[in-house]
Parts: structure tokens; sequence; C-alpha cells
């Protein structure tokens, strides 16, 4: 058994999970002096026990948490028995921080969940039960605590016991254990209490001693992750990085994934000298004993039994931030040491926490949970998460803000990604380029409905056919009566929009065209998704600069007056938000130029930049 | 063959640094010079091997550190062969800010939290190793291991980024950069235990030594040399004392202590009832200070 557990502790506001945290430091005589002469002067100043010591003191070490008395985000607190040694994640049971929960239950093995006895199983219970075993704890003690304001009564203990293990079946969990306790009065959770002599099971303590999560085994095959490329001069390569599964033996015949290079293991560098071998969790540098092209985030495996190599998945998401995650945006991914390009695809289903059914789902708001489909730029070395936390974990990345936004879990390789390779051919764009003799672009005009984008594009279009170049006009009124006719005009459908729009506008590229584009596109994100799908210097972004009162005023298809009359849902510039670019590549100001010498300030622009 | 717990705590912690230096740009250490920094850096040197850390280090000199200190940063340094930075707020410096006259609070937040914003400015340093640790205070305990600062430097206990397994998110915009804590998950005991297993040699002043002590608001001051004023009655007395932590050597209270060798300390440490930072003034100046302090740039 692991001398080390790494625990949680959840449950909802009031329940009391500071308290039981502080009364196990307390208890196990973990806490110093000046640390208790603090708690005694902040119980009495702040403390909600009557002067008494509140040891919820101790953990909601934050300022905004002591005022207002509740836990905003983890708290870690080291403490040691003869038995074993503890991490404690005391994570807060709002909805509201799910993000800080799903924080500490990533590196957790084992979860105590606290309710509070007079309330029983509430929904946050089972949200806090849920939550844990999708992030990999299989261990759950359920702590009834408060027994004492229901005179520890074990009638109201066995009822709840019952409830939450009946729910906890439909978990994938291996172990619940239901403790009746008093964090207050400390029952049941170092010692044994007089108070519940009918029961005879185990202590809180004593059930972390001994609580047997398992853990990855010597013989399991070899995992190592890159991290570093490690060469202090001409002499010597070397792989720094992390075993992650298995043990590394030098010896050991390896294959570099996702390349998929063979070679072997032929030391194993440490500053204190070289190994023979590395068990788990080890971080060492390996050298091997080719010349192979192994960079950071690949993957070193066990040569007969690697590890699958995929860009799509099917994946569990939770989003974790206030903008909603958006089926087609482009996000970015950091799984291993390796950050890709990312999207996911419309939700399969919403996992309802309090039925444990499934909801349809267009986006996934925060704090919720789903399933999709997901898709990695470049293939990954992966394993499912059930398999290795590890290998089958990611975090998702927005592009502009750098905001962590979600956590995922590999459920399983979509094969459709291993079995669809891409053709070759040999007309390619260069060719078509020489054959045209002009480069082809995307030439994307983006601005406020209104704002004349259309009438400028079709003269920038004009006077390009006129010179002899192959132009198309994609205008976002007549996609929307084709190819987008199923997409109406929530967030989640406008990416989709500009996806499909964005990609086509790519293959049209690849035909040798320069596209002009015209599409409200509010936002960003599916812009600079448009940019990264064409090649370095094949995009142009054309701000068509008009401000809202005077596309309002010009109204020419009457849309903003619909829109204010409220007839109109979701009207960029009304009740939808438009972002405007923050350096385009042109910018025409149409309160300043009529739509002919805007369209000539265009055609210079890109003559300037080289495009035609 | 598995790992026991300091080689666990040591393998966790070269996978932070590797993962801090592979995801930014201008990296830097943090170099305080006390027993966190000497176990961080050693870690560093770990981490990289044979290749030499990737960085330089930054020492935020407030002129008010034990002289055995500075003697101790530069052997260390030049034993190492490592780049050393060392930072004095200039305005400080002409104004020759001192902790008597400007008091504790006012001292700390001109020195250290400005020094160390100008420093960061000026260099361009986008992330900086630390030796803070979970253990040591209640805000901290709070943080993240890789904790995001705005380009004032502020950092924001509300709205951190959620830091799932062990996939850090170090991303930045120019200006923003990202506070690392190797040692995040280490406490004080595993601290020494691991100074003792690896031989990593720290200041002298942890050890017991006759001393020349002031006992002065409940605090035993160790008269580091003749720029502190002495008040009415107060006459340095040898006393057989050591440190627990080490910062301005007028605001660091002393032990009074016996433990002449890491193993002593050890022992010691078994049977302590106060915790380490008990004998810095700066952590009572007000309620909440640490959180204040690291909110404004502090580290």
């Amino acid at each position: 058994m692991d001398d080390l557990l790494r625990f949680i502790t959840c449950g909802s506001v009031d329940d009391g999970k500071s308290t039981l945290i502080g009364r196990l430091l307390y208890e196990s005589k973990l806490l110093y002096a000046d640390h208790l002469a603090a708690l005694a002067a902040d119980s009495k100043r702040v403390g909600t026990r009557g002067g008494e010591l509140d040891f919820a003191l101790l953990v909601d070490g934050l300022a905004a948490e002591r005022e207002q008395g509740i836990t905003i985000d983890v708290a870690y607190r080291f403490f040691a028995t003869r038995a074993r040694r503890f991490i404690a994640a005391d994570t807060p049971g709002h909805e509201r921080y799910t993000r800080n929960m799903v924080t500490g239950a990533s590196t957790a093995d084992a979860a105590v969940i606290l309710l509070d006895a007079r309330k029983g199983v509430l929904r946050q219970t089972r949200r806090h039960a849920h939550l844990a075993s999708l992030l990999g704890i299989r261990h759950i003690a359920l702590a009834v605590n408060k027994l004492d304001l229901v005179g520890y009564s074990r009638e109201v203990f066995d009822s709840i016991s019952a409830e939450f293990a009946e729910f906890a079946t439909e978990l994938d969990l291996d172990e619940v254990t239901c403790v009746p306790v008093s964090a207050a009065d400390g029952v049941n959770v170092v010692g044994r209490g007089e108070q519940t002599p009918w029961y005879a099971g185990t202590t809180l303590l004593r059930w972390l001693e001994s609580v047997d999560v398992g853990g990855t085994a010597a013989d399991d095959p070899v995992r190592f992750l890159v991290q570093w490329v490690n060469r202090p001069d001409a002499d010597f390569r070397g792989y720094s990085g992390r075993v992650l599964r298995g043990t590394l033996r030098t010896g050991d015949r390896v294959r570099v994934l996702p390349g998929d290079q063979l070679s072997t293991v032929v030391r194993i560098v440490t500053m204190g000298g070289d190994l023979a071998e590395a068990p788990t969790g080890s971080s060492v540098t390996a050298v091997l004993a080719d010349e192979v092209d192994a960079s950071r985030g690949d993957v070193l495996a066990a040569a007969d039994d690697p590890p699958g190599v995929a860009d799509a998945f099917q994946a569990h998401l939770v989003w974790l931030h206030e903008a909603d995650l958006l089926p087609g945006r482009h996000y970015l991914a950091k799984v291993g040491a390796r950050t890709t390009g990312f999207t996911a695809d419309l939700p399969k289903y919403r996992v309802d926490v309090d039925s444990r059914g499934r909801a349809p789902a267009k986006v996934l708001r925060c704090n919720e949970i789903g399933v999709a489909n997901v898709h990695f730029e470049a293939p990954v070395p992966y394993e499912s998460y059930r398999v290795n936390r590890d290998l089958g974990s990611f975090v998702v990345i927005d592009r502009l803000t750098n905001a962590t936004v979600g956590a995922g879990m590999i459920d399983f390789e979509l094969r459709r990604s291993a079995n669809v390779r891409r053709q070759h051919l040999t007309v390619d764009k260069r060719a078509r380029a020489e054959r045209n003799g002009h480069r082809p672009c995307v030439v994307w005009f983006t601005g406020l409905s209104g704002a004349g984008k259309s009438t400028i594009a079709d003269l920038v279009e004009q006077t390009l056919h006129a010179e002899g170049r192959n132009t198309f006009l994609l205008d976002g009124d007549n996609v929307r009566h084709g190819l987008n006719r199923d997409l109406g005009f929530t967030d989640a459908d406008r990416v989709e929009n500009i996806r499909r729009v964005a990609e086509v506008a790519a293959l049209m590229v690849d035909a040798g065209l320069i596209v002009l584009v015209s599409f409200i596109s509010p936002f960003r994100g599916e812009r600079a998704l448009a940019r990264d799908l064409v090649a370095e210097g094949e995009f142009c972004e054309v701000f068509v600069d008009t401000p809202l009162a005077v596309a309002e005023q010009r109204d020419p298809k009457g849309l903003y007056a619909k829109a204010r009359r409220g007839e109109l849902a979701n009207f960029t510039g009304i009740d939808s938000p438009y972002e405007p670019p923050e350096h385009p590549d042109i910018r025409v100001d149409t309160t300043a130029l009529t739509p002919e010498d805007a369209a000539h300030a265009v055609v210079a622009g890109l003559r300037g930049l080289g495009l035609c | 063959m598995t790992l026991d717990h300091l080689a666990r705590l040591e393998a966790d912690s070269i996978d932070i640094v590797r993962e801090a230096v592979a995801e930014s740009a201008r990296p830097v250490l943090l170099y305080s010079i006390g027993k966190d920094s000497s176990v961080l850096l050693h870690l560093a040197r770990k981490a990289f091997h044979p290749s030499r850390p990737p960085f330089p280090l930054l020492h935020v000199d407030t002129t008010w550190k034990f002289r055995e200190m500075i003697e101790f940063r530069d052997k260390t340094v030049a034993t190492l062969g490592l780049d050393l930075i060392v930072h004095r707020n200039p305005e400080c410096v002409a104004l020759g800010v001192n902790p008597f006259d400007h008091g504790s609070a006012r001292h700390t937040d001109l020195w250290k939290t400005r020094g160390l914003r100008q420093a960061l400015d000026e260099h361009r340093f986008d992330l900086a190793f630390g030796g803070a640790r979970r253990d040591e205070e209640a805000s901290r305990a709070k943080e993240r291991v890789f904790s995001f600062r705005s380009a004032q430097h502020r950092w924001d206990p509300k709205n951190q980024r959620p830091e799932l397994w062990r996939l850090y998110n170090a991303r930045v915009a120019p200006g923003e950069s990202i506070r690392v804590f190797p040692l995040s998950n280490w406490t004080e005991l595993d601290v020494w235990r691991y100074v003792d297993r690896e031989r990593i040699p720290v200041v002298p002043l942890y050890f017991a030594a006759r001393r020349p002590v002031v006992d002065r608001d409940g605090m035993l001051i160790v008269v580091d040399d003749d720029r502190m004023p002495l008040r009415d009655g107060e006459e340095p007395t040898p006393e057989l004392v050591r440190f627990r932590t080490l910062g301005c050597y007028p605001l660091t209270g002393a032990v009074r202590s016996t433990a002449a060798d890491v193993p002593e300390i050890i022992e010691e440490m078994r049977t302590a009832t106060t915790s380490e930072r008990q004998g810095r003034a700066i952590d009572h100046d007000q309620h909440g200070s640490m959180e204040r302090k690291k909110q404004e740039g502090y580290f």
C-alpha cells in the first residue's frame, strides 16, 4: 500500500469540511502553538462558533473566504500519522467553484464527502460523488456530519447511508464507506465517540490510513514522457522527462511516439549517477542508442506494447470558464508535454448530475460536464483516462486569453481518424497558382451588419475580375440559404457557420482562387481559425469599420429596427457581441469613404501586401 | 522498486521545473539564500544535468540581510558557476530605507515587493521560480503551482487558473508572467530531511552558535552589524541561538536552540511547538498580510 494518500474533502456550504480538516490536524497534534494562538484570536474575531475554536479558519485562508464564511479555492494541507502521510485538498462545495473542486480532485486518489445529517443527500452531494468518480477517484468515504444535531440518531444515519450507497452503485467506484461523525465534537473523526455505541465501523482517520487505492504496477508497459531535449554539448543528447507508467530500464527496446521510431535505452542519467532502472514517477534523463528525432511531448514506450497514437477521440469534458464551449471553435489543448490545436464537435450529451441522465446540449456552460468527439491538430500518443491519467487527460486553453477553459478525459479513439488518411495529390496549390499566373488568397471582410461589406467586396471582385484574376465571393446571406441553412444565430451556430465558410474558403485557395469572404464573423477566435486554415501570407483581414449608430441608421434590410423591437434575437451589435479586429491587415472607415473609394483602398492594400 | 517519499517529492519538483523552462521564454530563479532556495537550486541543477540550469538567479537585496547570507550566496554562485543578478531598488538606496525609520511594512514593500517588480520588468522575465511552500501560511496553501500574475504583477486569488493533473498552463500575453513554486507540496520537515540526505549546503545561521542577541518586543534579534540603533537598556548578549527562517536581520527572530547540525535540527523539529514563520515580523504586520502582500507582487 502506498505510504502517501492524496485525498479531497468536499461538501456543501456549511457541511463543515474545513472544520473536519482542522479537527484532523488538531487531533493528530499537527498544529503549532502560534497557529493555535492565531486560531483562538481569529475564532473570537470572525469565528462562527461563539468564540470557541473555529477550525474552518485554519483552512479558509483568503480574506474573502473568512469574510463570507465559505471556501472559494482549494487549500492544500499536509499531515502524517504513524501509518501514512496525507495531502488533503480541501475543495469548495458551491457549484460556482466546481473548477476548483476538479483541480483538487484531479490529483487525488480518495474523497471524503461531507453532508449535514439534518439535510441528507443533496444535489451537491451527488454532484461531488459524480465529479470525483469522473476524475478517476475510486474510493469515497461519506462523512455524515453534524450527527450531534440530530441526537446521534442511528435511524438518520442508516437512512442517509442507504440512499447514498444506492446512488453510488451507478458510479464507477470500487468502495463507498459511510461514517457517522461530528466534526465539531470530534466524534469518529480520530477517536471513537461514546455517542455512537451502535456504530461498529471505522473512524474517518482509520479509513484514511487503511484505504488501498492501488496504483500502477512496476511491470506495466513503460511510458516515458519527454519534456526537454538535453544537449549540453555536441557529445551528449539525452531526453529529460518522466516515467509515467511501468519501469524504465537500460537495454529496453522503446518506440518513440508519435513518429514510431525504434531504439534502445543505453543510459539513464541523473546528477547522482547513472541508474539501471527508474521506477514509475521518476524524473530522469534517458539516452538512446540511435540518432532518433525525438522532441518535447514525444513518448518513449515499450516497443512490444506501445500506447495508441491518434488525433480524434471521444472524451468527457468539464467546462471551467464563463464563456461557453463552442463546438467547432479553435482552442489549444495541452496533452502530455505537447500543446496543439483543438476543436470539439457538438456535444453528444450533457451529463445531468441529478438524474445521472443524458441531456441534449449545443454548448457546454461553465461547470457543466459533457461527452463529445474532439479533434487534435496533430496525432498524440495516448491511453484512455481509466488506464493512465497522465496520457489520458488534457486541458483546453483559449487562444486569445490563454485562460484554462476546460478539462478533458479521453474515453477512446475514434477509429475514423486512424483509417482516414490524407490522400497525397500530385497537382497541388503551387501548380494551380502557376497556371493561373497569380497567388491564391482569402480576403476576409468583417464588420457589423449594414457596414457595407458585401457592397465593397462586390466592387473589389469586379476590379480583380477585370484584371484577369480568378476570384470567388462567398457572401454571408447567400451561404446561409444553402450550405448553412440548418444554422441559426446563437453563438454556437455562428461559430459553426464561420467554421464551414473558412473550410470552404481554404479549399478554394487550394483550387487557386482569390476568395472574397463577406461575413459579419463577430468573434476573433473564428477569424483566427480561418487564418490558421491557410498558409502564412494567404490571409488578409479587412475590417469594414462602421460605428453601430451609423450602421443602425443605414439599416438597409430593416434588421436593426426588428432587433430593437425584440423580433430578432441574437443580433450582432444589439444583443450579441461584435469583437472588432485588434490588428486588421486593412481597415476601411465607411463614414469617411464612399464604397468605391473603400474598394480602391482595399485593392491598393492587397497590392501592398503582394496578394494581387 | 518504488520511490520513497522524498524521492517522489524530488521527482515531482523536477517535473515542474522542466515544464516551466520548456513553456517560458525568459525564466529566472528567485534566490533568497535560505534553505528553501538552496533546495530549489539543487533541484534545478538535477532537472537539467548534465546541462546547467538554463536560467539566471535573481537576488532582490535589501542591504539588510545577514552578512553570512551574502557570503554564502557569493560562494554558492562561484562554486557552481551560475549567473547571478543582484537587484537593489535604487529608490530605496537613495532614500536609505530601513526597518527602523520606515517600519517593517514599508521596508518590505519598498525593498522587496517593488524591488522584485522592478527587476522582473527590467529583464522582461516571463516566469519566476520561488521556493514558497503551501504549509507556510494560509494564503500560500491556496496558491497554484503555476500562479498567474497580471502585467502589474498582481495575484487575483479569487480567479486563479484551474490547474488539473500535471498539465500546467504557463501561457501569458506580453508583460504578464507566471510564478512557479516547485516546493508547493513540501513541508519544513521534508526540506530538512532532503538537505540531510542530499548533503545540500545551507547558510550556517541555521545552526546553533553563540550570537549577540537583544530581546526586542518578544523577538530575539541578532545584532549583525552596528547599523542597528539600540534602545535604552539594550545590550547585545551572547546566546546560543539559531534561525528557522532567514530574512532581513532586524526583522527575523532567532530561537534558543542547541541544534548544531542538520540531524539535530530534524530532531528538534519533532518536538517543536511553533511554526517556522513565527519568527517573521513581516507576517504579523496586519491580518491577512501575506495575502495582501502577494496580491501586490511579493513572492
